[in-house]
C-alpha cells in the first residue's frame, strides 16, 4: 500500500480530515458539556451583578470595557497617551463610537 | 486508463517532483502552517470569547447608569436612584458599590464590588481565584488592606471563588457594603452607579432615553450596549490583531506572488521535458494542480488543528504575553470550544483556493508555450 506515494499521500489527508472532524466533534460535544457551568457563571452575573469579563487587570478601561469612555483612557492628566498594552488589543465599545 | 488511475499517476508524479526540492517545498509548507494557525488562532479565540460573553453576561443588569462630571466617571448621589425608580416602566434600581484597589506589595490591581453572597460579612470577604493566587492567600488567611486615609485593616478570607467561573470573577473582592465605605471613604449617600431593572424588556431603551434627560449629567449604559461590546470586542482594527492580521496576509501575499509571477528555470525544464515526451497541456496543469492543493491542503488542515490545540487544549499560551500586558494579576482560564464552519470555509477560500489558482496560472503559460522553447529559456 506505501509502494505508491500517492497512497500515503492520500491516508495522510484522510487522517487530517478525521482530525478536523474531531475538532469539530470535541467543540459540539465541548459546547453542549460546558452549558451547566456557563449558566453558573452567568448567574453569579446575575447575583452579583457584574458587567463584564475579567481579561485584563492592567487598565480599568480594558478591565471594563463596556463602562469605558473614549477619553477614559487619556484622563490621568492632559498630555497622557495610552501606554497599556490591552488598550492596543481591544476595541472601545460600538456604543462610544456611534455616538 | 481510467480517469482516476491517470490522476493519481499525476499525483504520484507531483509528489516525487516536490520531493525533488524537498527543502524549498518544507519551508513553503511550514510558513503556509504558521500563516494558517496564526489566523485560525486569532479565530478561535476571538469566536470563544464573544460566545462566552454572550452566554455569560445576558444576566448583567438591563440598565447601569453612571453620573459622568468633568468627563469623568463620578460616585452617583443616592437622591438619583430614587427619581430613576419614579421613572414609568422601571421595575426596581439599586445602587452598586464597587472600585479599584491597588495592592501595592503584589503590583496587582483587585475590583472590589460590595456583594451579598454567602461568606460575605463585616471583616469577612471572599476573593476571586486570581486574588488568591497574586498574593497566596486561602480560606481563614487574614489579608491587609490599605484604607482611603492610610492606615490598614484587615479581612478574613471567608471563602474563595470558583476556578471555573475566572473569566468573570478572577480579580474580584466582595466585600460587605459598611467595610467598602469605611475603607475608601465614601459616604452612605452615595453609591459608584446604579443598576436598573425595566417591567417591559423591549421598554429599555426608552428608559435609558428618560434617565438620561431627566439626569442629564449620567450616562445611562444597556444590557445590549453591553454584550455589543463584547461581540466587537476584538475587532481586526485592534492594533495587535491588525498587526498579526496583516503580518499573515503580507506573508501569504509574497508566498501567492512568488507562485504567481513564474516558475524558476527548473521548473520550466521540467515542463518543456513532460510536453516533449507526449504530455499534454491539460496534464501538467494537472500536475501544477496537484501541487498547490498538496501544499496548500497540507498546510491548512495541520493549521486548524494546531490553531485549535493552542487554544482549547494550551490556554492560548502564545497570546499570553500580549494578553497579560502590564497586569500582575492575570485570570486563568479555558474556554469553551467553539467552532463556526462559516469561518472555516471563509479562511479555505482566502487561503488554499486563491494559492492553488496561483500555482496553476503560470503553468498554463509555460505549458502553452512550444517545448524546445520553454526547455531553452
Amino acid at each position: 500500500m506505501f509502494a505508491r506515494k500517492s497512497n500515503v499521500f492520500l491516508l495522510f489527508m484522510a487522517v487530517n480530515i478525521f482530525l478536523l472532524a474531531l475538532v469539530f466533534g470535541h467543540a459540539s460535544y465541548g459546547e453542549k458539556n460546558a452549558l451547566p457551568y456557563l449558566r453558573g457563571k452567568a448567574q453569579m452575573v446575575k447575583r452579583i451583578g457584574l458587567s463584564d469579563l475579567c481579561l485584563f487587570t492592567d487598565a480599568r478601561y480594558a478591565r471594563h470595557p463596556s463602562m469605558a469612555d473614549l477619553n477614559t483612557p487619556f484622563q490621568d492628566h492632559p498630555m497622557s497617551l495610552e501606554h497599556f498594552p490591552s488598550g492596543t488589543i481591544i476595541t472601545p465599545p460600538p456604543h462610544l463610537r456611534s455616538k | 486508463m481510467s480517469r482516476f488511475n491517470k490522476q493519481r499517476n499525476i499525483l504520484d508524479f507531483t509528489l516525487s517532483s516536490l520531493l525533488r526540492r524537498r527543502t524549498k517545498n518544507s519551508a513553503l509548507v511550514i510558513v503556509y502552517t504558521l500563516i494558517v494557525f496564526s489566523l485560525a488562532s486569532v479565530l478561535f479565540f476571538t469566536q470563544a470569547i464573544k460566545k462566552e460573553a454572550c452566554i455569560v453576561l445576558k444576566n448583567s443588569p438591563e440598565i447601569i447608569v453612571q453620573r459622568i462630571v468633568a468627563g469623568r466617571h463620578d460616585l452617583l448621589p443616592a437622591d438619583y436612584i430614587d427619581t430613576i425608580r419614579a421613572i414609568t416602566g422601571v421595575q426596581s434600581a439599586k445602587g452598586r458599590l464597587w472600585g479599584y484597589y491597588f495592592e501595592p506589595a503584589a503590583g496587582a490591581n483587585y475590583t472590589l464590588m460590595v456583594s451579598e453572597e454567602p461568606g460575605v460579612e463585616v471583616g469577612r470577604i471572599v476573593i476571586g481565584q486570581g486574588v488568591s493566587r497574586t498574593i497566596h492567600a486561602n480560606r481563614a488567611d487574614i489579608v491587609p488592606f490599605r484604607r482611603y486615609d492610610g492606615s490598614y485593616t484587615s479581612f478574613e478570607v471567608s471563602d474563595i471563588l470558583s476556578s471555573e467561573s475566572e473569566l468573570v470573577s478572577s480579580d474580584l473582592v466582595l466585600i460587605s457594603e459598611s467595610d467598602f465605605r469605611e475603607m475608601m471613604g465614601i459616604r452612605g449617600e452615595y453609591v459608584t452607579d446604579a443598576a436598573v431593572y425595566a417591567k417591559n424588556k423591549r421598554e429599555l431603551f426608552m428608559i435609558a432615553d428618560k434617565i438620561k434627560r431627566i439626569l442629564p449629567d449620567t450616562r445611562p449604559i444597556t444590557k445590549d450596549e453591553i454584550l455589543r461590546t463584547y461581540e466587537a470586542i476584538f475587532d481586526w482594527r485592534g492594533g495587535i490583531l491588525l498587526v498579526i492580521l496583516s503580518g499573515a496576509v503580507i506573508a501569504f501575499v509574497i508566498l501567492a506572488w512568488d507562485k504567481a509571477s513564474g516558475l524558476s528555470s527548473d521548473e520550466r525544464r521540467e515542463i518543456g521535458i513532460l510536453k516533449g515526451i507526449g504530455w499534454e497541456t491539460s496534464d501538467v496543469i494537472a500536475m501544477k494542480f496537484w501541487e498547490g492543493a498538496v501544499i496548500s491542503l497540507s498546510s491548512f488542515s495541520l493549521g486548524i488543528i494546531l490553531a485549535y490545540i493552542h487554544v482549547f487544549f494550551a490556554s492560548s499560551a502564545l497570546f499570553e504575553p500580549a494578553l497579560k500586558g502590564w497586569s500582575v494579576l492575570y485570570p486563568e482560564f479555558r474556554l469553551v470550544p467553539h467552532m463556526d464552519p462559516l469561518q472555516i470555509a471563509t479562511l479555505f477560500f482566502l487561503t488554499v483556493v486563491p494559492y492553488t489558482v496561483s500555482t496553476i496560472v503560470p503553468s498554463w503559460r509555460a505549458a502553452t508555450i512550444d517545448p524546445d522553447t520553454v526547455m531553452r529559456l
